[in-house]
């Protein structure tokens, strides 16, 4: 069976039947899994990475005397992310760092790999790009009613992205994700050198640290909402479709 | 489709808790740990390959400095030897330069002073993540390296310090390659702040290597020693941070 158009009319499923889309191209599969693991390991190595200075501050610079705008002690006892956050689980700066650089290396080509070849495929102007008539308040209302009922697919366009699917991957692949690469290469003293317009665009090292913070608890955030909608969605068909690329239209009574 | 919800969050809880026990294994894992650490070069290369070798480090103007510049790693090596030493104001205190040079030098602080001086208001960025700004003033290493000769066969500088870990077994040592060597804003520091270096910061002359994480701002500097490789000297890794917690070599990230 050759791969079908996932927006192709004749996708529009007869009430009560399953069919199978091929929704997920090799490209975004490879990628979605090398970047899901790698953004773990840079997840847990870079909350080991905090422990060593469990402070944040804004500006060019930040120590213990001066003032930080968020302190680990503010949320976990004893001032420290706990080991079961974190990569490795006990203290060691040096090894979480080795896990962090390496890894951020993978992250940051597969990420570039990822966005040139989806321009290439169409990927991006064919299932992120948003229409004119979806972001309409009333539309974006209508979707966030429907996301709280759970009922996450349009029988009419069943194998597309939502609106509101598309504003997270959006977010997270063109703000997010780059965000982090980019403050996390301010956060470099070689880099800065290189490229002073780095710190002058994002405000200083201690702010980029800042940033780089937020953006990564901001993609933690994506993850547990993401995980949380596969499950409610149906976590078999969902992750099935990620590693084969075919995902079966729901078997939801069709309104 | 058979999947109740507590098997799934047990399932999901399970899945995690796996994923870091197996990068805790992973990561002692001497294998694994060789690939790893390969990022470090990866990193070096990149680095080196897309950026300018001599651009400078960012300078700051007197009103960005830090209100207090913190101290940190050893405040004070605390030896009779270095005691004695600061007793007297480091008025016998010799940078001794030597291995791959045509002439090895003894300076004292009075003759790095009288050379002609650099002062730059940098950024120092602890391997921990804080940061503060402050104002140093030194002699430029290159400086020093050209009064001594450096031979066509030396390609890396170690710097021996009198402070010492692990209950005094293990003397601090750092290096740098000629890169940073010669690099204009790499200096010997004698003052910090329009004082004279003060004990916690590394009196009476530590190193500068403006671009790098301050673990590689070597304290209490007394031999400059230019060497062809780094295999040889201590733990071989070029520091001793680097042999004894594995920290990157190059530390410009």
């Amino acid at each position: 069976m050759a791969p079908r158009d996932s927006n192709d009319p004749a996708d529009i499923a007869a009430p009560g039947t399953r069919r199978a889309i091929y929704k997920h191209r090799l490209a975004t599969r490879l990628w979605h899994w090398t970047n899901a693991a790698a953004v773990i390991v840079l997840l847990g190595s870079g909350l080991m990475i905090l422990n060593a200075h469990p402070q944040l501050y804004w500006g060019q610079y930040g120590a213990n005397m001066d003032q930080p705008w968020f302190r680990v002690g503010w949320i976990f006892e004893g001032g420290r992310i706990p080991g079961w956050l974190t990569i490795p689980s006990t203290y060691n700066l040096a090894l979480a760092r080795r896990w962090h650089l390496t890894v951020a290396l993978v992250f940051g080509f597969a990420l570039l790999a990822f966005m040139l070849v989806s321009l290439l495929n169409r990927h991006f102007q064919r299932d992120l790009r948003f229409r004119r008539a979806e972001l309409a308040a009333k539309h974006l209302a209508h979707d966030v009613r429907e996301h709280l009922a759970l009922r996450f697919h349009d029988a009419a366009d069943p194998g597309g992205r939502n609106v509101l699917q598309k504003l997270s991957y959006v977010g997270v692949i063109f703000v997010a994700l780059p965000l982090a690469i980019f403050t996390g290469l301010t956060m470099s003293p070689g880099i800065n050198a290189a490229a002073p317009w780095m710190l002058d665009l994002f405000g200083g090292r201690q702010s980029a640290r800042s940033i780089h913070f937020i953006a990564s608890m901001g993609i933690a955030l994506f993850i547990i909402v993401h995980l949380t909608l596969v499950i409610l969605a149906g976590p078999l068909n969902e992750v099935r479709s990620m590693i084969t690329g075919w995902w079966h239209t729901p078997q939801e009574p069709q309104r | 489709m058979i999947l109740t919800r507590r098997a799934l969050f047990t399932g999901v809880a399970a899945s995690g808790a796996t994923l870091l026990a197996g990068c805790d294994r992973l990561g002692e894992s001497e294998a694994f740990r060789s690939i790893l650490f390969k990022g470090a070069d990866w990193n070096e290369w990149t680095q080196r390959a897309l950026t300018e070798r001599n651009a400078l480090a960012r300078e700051f103007r007197p009103d960005q400095m830090s209100p207090v510049f913190r101290t940190n790693g050893t405040r004070n090596p605390d030896t009779p030897s270095y005691n004695a030493q600061a007793a007297t104001g480091f008025a016998d205190w010799r940078v001794r330069i030597d291995g791959l040079v045509a002439r090895p030098q003894a300076l004292s602080i009075a003759q790095l002073s009288s050379m002609p001086q650099r002062a730059q208001i940098t950024r120092h960025d602890c391997v921990e993540g804080w940061s503060a700004i402050g104002k140093w003033q030194g002699p430029q290493l290159s400086t020093v390296l050209n009064a001594a000769g450096l031979s066509d066969r030396a390609r890396f500088l170690v710097f021996h310090c009198a402070d010492a870990y692990s209950g005094g077994t293990r003397p601090y040592y750092e290096s740098i390659d000629l890169v940073d060597a010669f690099h204009p804003q790499t200096i010997l520091a004698l003052g910090l702040n329009d004082e004279r270096l003060g004990i916690g910061h590394g009196a009476p002359v530590r190193l500068r290597v403006e671009r790098h994480l301050g673990y590689k701002h070597a304290k209490y500097v007394e031999r400059i020693e230019a060497v062809a490789s780094l295999a040889d000297i201590h733990g071989g890794k070029g520091g001793l941070w680097e042999d004894i917690a594995g920290y990157e070599w190059y530390a410009g990230i």
